[in-house]
């Protein structure tokens, strides 16, 4: 378990060296000088000689790839001249909400997901499984930037149920939060149900059976566990997928997370604060899938002590 | 093995009703009027991106125009026809996508293949490019190359395919690595063939099937993102048009002319699902390839 855990913790290292090498590489491709971006049009040739030498930008590549990783590992990303503040700060500032719409968009995803799933697994073919098939392909194929905006119009502008967007009270989280979750719904209920209806044809389940344990019992005490392997793992994988969607949700409701900043900051050439978030997201995610395998090998002796 | 399953294998198929097969018919159906709306559309439908018309706005669908025309679907806050608008936005959608799956198919498949089969140095720097890009929501690293260069539609489809060759690497990679295996590739092997013959003789036809079967998803997959690029203002060029940009030019009507944001989203959609449902369709027939059981370990990643 412990070597497992360093490896992972190794390979999450690597992952965070290559994402920041490769933002530097797309941000340095940019067209665009970015002490005359930051300067405006108006700035004169001494101006920008002068910012160019502040920022580092006269040394050669190598070096200022090397002094950006120093940066980097000191979380360190320089001041946004657009915001006038540190990039790093302002990141910092946006995180709470993203996590307040994620993880509340998780949790719904998790318990409406599985309960669709288990639905529509308990009998596969019957008629709640064909409604609950349908179901998923439509919300897993619906743009959330559409979904969102059509449940303001429902909720919102027609029925006055919730507020449109915005932050503030609970209410404010519904619809950001269910519009995210709904391709996640699917997902979790899609694979759920493949997940349970194969461990239901298990010999152990028919053991569990003539046994003459009742439905119930085979399926909360010897099918769920089994099956919800492959779920877990989905789910971390998916984490990534998650926070994507977030950069979209939060710019239909005007969510002040970190996908609105980072939006606003790539539509003003913000590269300071552009690097700060992109590298957060990519932490978070990176964190969150080895989390996600650390449960799965909880979950499976199996990948624990690495019989398999 | 072989020949016991060959008695046991037919019957699930082929006595299937007539009408089942009629139906599942229809997603391939949709998928076609909509490629047949993006070919023919724009030549039947005359629509001028840039040109707006002040006594025309938000026209309610069924209106008629100053010019005597009726918008059938309405008109947006510019004067622009919503029906020629739906008819480009197939148009770019398809184009978009097309050209993002050609593009990620082929570099996926070519590097999937020569890192399955050949392992080693190759295989070892591919998974872990894999595992570096897979950090970022795809969403995300699309955001951030198409926000740092000039608007462009070639842009768009190189900020897509940077994330969207990964599905194609890994099912080639899983077939690639379960045929080198098989006793046919064997045979060319100690005949002497060189590597690259055998890759490309008895190899990557092999592929056929579940790649086409993923690109059918993937295709999905792109023009959703197109269109939620378009939609942050930070995908195509404002002179194309995009359903991602229409949808995003209704929000701020909603209250009173709802169809400028409903109806694209409408068209957007349901592309998506009959797509879906074609593709799904296709990896149950083809998803596997055809030489026994080979893991094709693709899950269906959707973003936004």
């Amino acid at each position: 378990m412990t070597r497992m855990i360093v490896h992972r913790l190794l390979v999450g290292l690597f992952v965070m060296w290559g994402a920041a090498s490769l933002i530097f590489l797309i941000v340095r491709a940019a067209p665009g000088d970015p002490a005359t971006v930051l300067l405006g049009p108006d700035a004169d040739h001494a101006q920008i000689v002068r910012l160019r030498a502040s920022l580092g930008l006269d040394r050669p590549l190598g070096a200022q790839y090397l002094s950006y990783l120093g940066d980097v590992c000191r979380l360190d990303f320089g001041e946004s001249h657009r915001l006038g503040r540190p990039a790093m700060d302002a990141v910092l500032d946006r995180l709470p909400a993203t996590v307040d719409l994620t993880l509340t968009a998780t949790v719904t995803a998790v318990i409406v997901g599985l309960t669709l799933g288990m639905l529509a697994g308990g009998r596969p073919g019957g008629l709640l499984d064909r409604v609950v098939s349908a179901c998923t392909i439509a919300l897993q194929s619906f743009p959330t930037f559409w979904t969102g905006i059509m449940l303001v119009l429902v909720f919102a502008l027609n029925l006055r149920l919730l507020p449109s967007s915005g932050v503030g009270t609970p209410q404010h989280l519904v619809l950001p939060a269910v519009t995210l979750a709904f391709p996640f719904i699917a997902i979790i209920a899609r694979l759920t149900r493949t997940s349970l209806v194969e461990t239901m044809s298990e010999e152990y389940v028919r053991t569990a059976r003539s046994k003459g344990l009742t439905e119930r019992q085979v399926l909360l005490g010897h099918a769920l566990r089994n099956s919800l392997i492959p779920v877990v793992t989905v789910v971390g994988v998916q984490v990534g997928a998650l926070v994507g969607g977030a950069v979209i949700v939060e710019n239909v409701f005007a969510w002040p997370g970190l996908g609105s900043l980072v939006v606003e900051a790539v539509a003003n050439r913000d590269y300071t604060v552009v690097q700060g978030a992109t590298l957060l997201i990519a932490g978070i995610v990176v964190v969150l899938n080895l989390m996600a395998d650390l449960l799965v090998a909880q979950l499976d002796p199996r990948i624990r002590t690495g019989a398999v | 093995m072989a020949d016991l399953t060959v008695t046991v294998e037919r019957p699930p198929t082929a006595v299937r009703r007539p009408r089942r097969a009629l139906l599942s018919l229809v997603p391939a159906l949709v998928v076609g009027c909509y490629l047949l709306v993006a070919a023919v559309g724009p030549l039947l439908i005359h629509y001028d991106p840039v040109h707006t018309s002040l006594t025309d706005r938000l026209l309610a669908p069924g209106s008629r125009t100053s010019t005597g025309d009726t918008a059938w679907l309405g008109t947006d806050g510019l004067g622009r026809d919503m029906l020629a608008q739906i008819a480009y936005g197939a148009r770019t959608a398809v184009l978009i996508g097309a050209c993002t799956v050609t593009l990620s198919g082929l570099v996926g498949v070519v590097l999937g293949a020569v890192a399955g089969y050949f392992r080693g140095a190759a295989d070892a720097v591919l998974a872990r490019i894999f595992d570096v890009l897979l950090a970022f929501p795809a969403i995300l690293l699309a955001i951030v190359i198409a926000g740092a260069f000039e608007r462009s539609a070639l842009l768009v489809v190189l900020a897509l395919s940077a994330t969207g060759w990964i599905g194609f690497a890994r099912v080639t990679r899983g077939i690639a690595l379960s045929l080198r295996e098989r006793p046919w590739v064997d045979a060319a092997r100690v005949l002497g063939v060189p590597g690259r013959t055998i890759l490309a003789r008895h190899v990557l036809p092999f592929t056929a099937g579940p790649v086409v079967a993923l690109a059918t998803l993937e295709f999905a997959l792109v023009v959703l993102a197109e269109a939620g690029l378009s939609f942050l203002g930070i995908g195509l060029p404002p002179s194309t048009v995009s359903w991602g940009q229409t949808i995003a030019g209704g929000k701020e009507y909603l209250e009173t002319q709802w169809w400028i944001a409903t109806l694209p989203g409408i068209a957007l959609s349901l592309l998506i699902v009959a797509i879906g449902i074609l593709g799904d369709q296709l990896t149950a027939r083809y998803g596997r390839g055809r030489p026994g059981r080979t893991p094709t370990t693709h899950s269906s990643a959707r973003t936004g």
